[in-house]
């Protein structure tokens, strides 16, 4: 071996190789580190066997222990679902009133409920079931075809109007423009549902009103104005309105000419079973459940 | 250097180098680390670290299995941390995470008690109460009673493999593991039911996190009490490069009186003879030999040395046997020190411990201390949040009404299970309703909550049509203990009832 050079102000030795006259010394790494380098090395190796690894054209080299992020998520959702099953089991088993009486089972159909109402329903009725023009507010004690556990989950079920669904409910109000009553009829009309709501009307039209709205309206809406569930008639008389924000004369004779009609989907063939029942609990927690 | 026929017969020359000697430590960035073996010593310093270290491991070890009667609702070990259910018990006290203040407070105390410590008496944290001093002591003495004291142990290190060095180093690493491994198991009984976990842990049916952390403080425990030590303090351990911000000229600090100790001479009585100026110090090393940071305290204070005061002990034997008075290393300060050193003989006052800042730092560190303590003794253990739905804010009723949804929490911090009227206050016209409450009147209802529970209760608040006249109203709601068990302890929250814009 050649004799190594030393540096003579550091006393270090150099590598011997020189750059312009510039050489380098040779300091070595901590052994701490180089140690730390070598079984980097080694866990590498035993990885990329155990992990999946290498790239292949199409797939990839799999690894023994076959991990993948999809199969790991999997696998978590399975261990949640299989942490609910208890609850879930109960929930099938049991009736939508049964499951409202159960402290227990409410709180989780509650829970379950919002998520499931944060992923398919909050489009129409809004993030806090608040609603909007057209459709309706869950939060309130206004009810069209019925505020009951059994009501909101046959709604639920079967939607409104649903075309694919034989069972749901459904109605449809005349476009009374349509050569049932004239112009001067349907301000009438309006002017006496004004009245019923307790807004401002003309008397004289309203009185007029009233014996159009006992022969065209009443079947559905009741002699009263109280609406029908059965029909999905809404309530005429109280403060609550589904087409518009306030009840002016335009905005009823616009409603009574060519109605707006809402549509929901039928939920059954969507979701399963416990999860319209949570619904259900959940819509009937807002605070308008009969 | 060989031991030396002029010194006393007596005193021993130890052969000791200082292996973290501030000057020594410059030269190549990188070399293996060398040994420092701590020599056995005995005196007034070293027999206070024998009591204190006895304390500290003992308090260790006995807490968690100090059992404390909480009745029925709660669980009867004095001190728990109990993660899985948020709570955290100190013998009588319970804590909740929202009062994790109090640990807050704790913290500003250990904090300020250092300052105050460090300002009064330098590193008396690291000589005598940190768990690195402590544990390494402890392994020590089983390296003593194994190896043999340190002439033994390097010559056993310098020596070949035999059949007796390899049983040695076997049966030391193994009581080394065990007491690690006693270490790493007391932690965990402070987070579970003690006798519980200790059965479970060794049926195997302890949960991984448990065997984990035992796993992860018996490997640290051995590495740094066993082979890391020192180095830990000097490489490691942010605390040496805070505190030289926080001694001053009166801070008590580990010193080599060398005003007193200088020329030092192994030749002393040669010198003395020959009419030449010696100073106390005999160079025997035996403030070297026992330091366990492998420092010589003669250079000065320096980072390496925790204040342990194992080289006032030796040296004091020293000076006994060569009839000299003691403390040539000695507790002292700057002051002391410089006034001595410019030949006024100066004796250290015990009044430099009052001074300023001393005084305010105990202040502080008094202060939260009787804050936590008063406010420890008058808090409430009931507590009220209502929480108003933000979406919708406000619904309007069929009769043209008003309704605001409230979450409604009612944190029961009692040890037995409570009822609790809840009143509405404001909004005249007003009333409420909620699932779980029983309805006295349309203002007022009650509700049970469990011991040491948090009810959380869905309330409507409705207001007749008209009533409502702003957007944002006030009102209250006074929740009172009631029944037999409550003691009638009361709150009233405030929070607001929305309503549409009021054109």
């Amino acid at each position: 071996m050649s004799k190594r050079e030393r540096d003579e102000i550091s006393g270090t030795e150099t590598t011997g190789h020189t750059w312009d006259g510039l050489k380098e010394l040779n300091t070595p790494l901590p052994r701490w580190w180089v140690w730390t380098f070598y079984v980097t090395i080694i866990w590498a190796l035993g990885y990329s066997i155990v992990y999946p690894s290498w790239p292949l054209l199409t797939t990839n080299v799999k690894g023994l222990w076959n991990w993948s992020s999809r199969g790991d998520v999997a696998a978590s959702l399975s261990a949640a679902q299989g942490a609910q099953k208890e609850w879930l089991d109960k929930i099938n088993a049991a009736d939508v009133n049964a499951i409202n009486a159960d402290e227990q089972l409410r709180n989780f159909a509650v829970a379950g409920g919002a998520a499931a109402f944060k992923v398919n329903c909050v489009q129409c009725h809004g993030s806090g079931a608040a609603g909007a023009v057209g459709y309706p507010n869950l939060n309130d004690n206004d009810w069209l075809w019925g505020g009951s556990l059994d009501a909101i989950y046959t709604t639920i079920q079967h939607g409104i109007r649903s075309t694919d669904d034989g069972s749901t409910r459904d109605s449809a109000m005349p476009a009374f423009a349509d050569g049932v009553l004239d112009a001067t009829q349907i301000d009438q009309v309006a002017n006496y549902v004004l009245k019923l709501s307790g807004n401002e009307a003309d008397e004289a039209a309203a009185t007029a009103g009233a014996q159009l709205f006992t022969d065209n309206c009443a079947s559905c809406h009741g002699a009263d104005g109280k609406g029908m569930r059965d029909f999905g008639a809404p309530n005429l008389t109280d403060s609550i309105w589904l087409r518009f924000d306030a009840p002016t004369k335009e905005n009823i004779v616009a409603q009574i000419s060519k109605p707006h009609h809402g549509l929901m989907p039928a939920w059954a063939a969507k979701l399963d079973d416990a999860t319209i029942k949570q619904l259900a609990v959940y819509v009937h927690s807002l605070g308008g459940g009969e | 250097m060989a031991v030396n026929e002029q010194l006393d017969s007596t005193i021993e020359q130890h052969d000791a180098v200082a292996v973290h000697s501030e000057g020594k430590r410059s030269t190549p960035l990188y070399i293996a680390s060398r040994k420092v073996y701590p020599k056995a010593v005995s005196g007034y310093f070293r027999n206070l670290k024998w009591i204190l270290t006895a304390i500290f491991l003992g308090v260790y070890y006995i807490t968690p299995w100090i059992r404390w009667d909480r009745g029925e609702h709660a669980p009867n070990q004095a001190v728990l941390v109990d993660i899985l259910h948020r709570r955290f018990y100190f013998f009588g006290i319970e804590i909740w995470p929202q009062e994790f203040y109090y640990v807050a407070g704790l913290l500003i105390m250990g904090g300020v008690g250092l300052f105050l410590i460090t300002s009064v008496a330098g590193r008396a944290w690291c000589g005598y109460a940190c768990w690195q001093t402590v544990w390494t002591d402890l392994f020590l003495v089983v390296e003593r009673w194994i190896e043999g004291d340190r002439n033994a142990r390097i010559r056993l290190e310098n020596g070949p493999w035999t059949a007796s060095r390899v049983a040695k180093f076997l049966a030391k690493n193994a009581v080394w593991l065990l007491i690690a491994l006693a270490t790493g198991g007391a932690w965990i009984f402070y987070f579970a039911d003690a006798p519980t976990l200790l059965k479970s842990f060794f049926t195997g049916q302890a949960p991984f996190v448990a065997y984990a952390t035992v796993g992860v403080l018996t490997f640290t425990t051995f590495v740094f009490a066993g082979y890391m030590r020192e180095q830990v303090c000097i490489y490691m351990c942010p605390w040496p490069r805070i505190q030289s911000a926080m001694f001053d000229e009166n801070s008590l600090l580990v010193t080599y009186n060398a005003w007193r100790g200088e020329p030092r001479s192994l030749h002393r009585k040669k010198a003395l003879a020959a009419g030449q100026k010696v100073g106390d110090c005999v160079d025997c090393n035996a403030c070297v030999a026992v330091c366990p940071t492998g420092i010589d305290i003669r250079e000065g204070s320096q980072l390496g040395c925790i204040t342990c005061a194992l080289c006032i002990d030796a040296c004091n034997e020293v000076m006994d046997k060569m009839g000299l008075p003691r403390g040539l290393i000695s507790y002292s300060n700057t002051v002391t020190y410089n006034d001595n050193a410019a030949g006024k003989p100066t004796h250290l006052k015990a009044s430099t411990v009052f001074r300023p800042r001393t005084l305010i730092y105990f202040t502080v560190w008094s202060l939260a201390g009787l804050l936590m303590m008063m406010s420890l003794f008058t808090r409430e253990r009931l507590d009220v949040n209502i929480v108003p739905d933000r979406n919708p804010l406000y619904t309007k009723l069929s009769d043209g009404g008003l309704r605001n949804g409230y979450q409604l929490k009612i944190l029961n911090m009692k040890q037995q299970p409570l009822t609790f009227r809840v009143e509405m206050q404001g909004l005249a016209e007003g009333s409420f309703a909620g699932d779980g409450l029983t309805m006295v009147s349309p203002r007022e209802a009650t509700v049970n909550v469990e011991a040491d529970k948090l009810k959380n209760v869905k309330i409507y608040v409705t207001m007749p049509p008209n009533t409502v006249k702003s957007e944002s109203s006030e009102l209250a709601f006074k929740v009172t203990e009631t029944g037999p068990e409550g003691d009638g302890e009361s709150l009233v929250t405030g929070t607001v009832f929305h309503g549409p814009k009021v054109k």
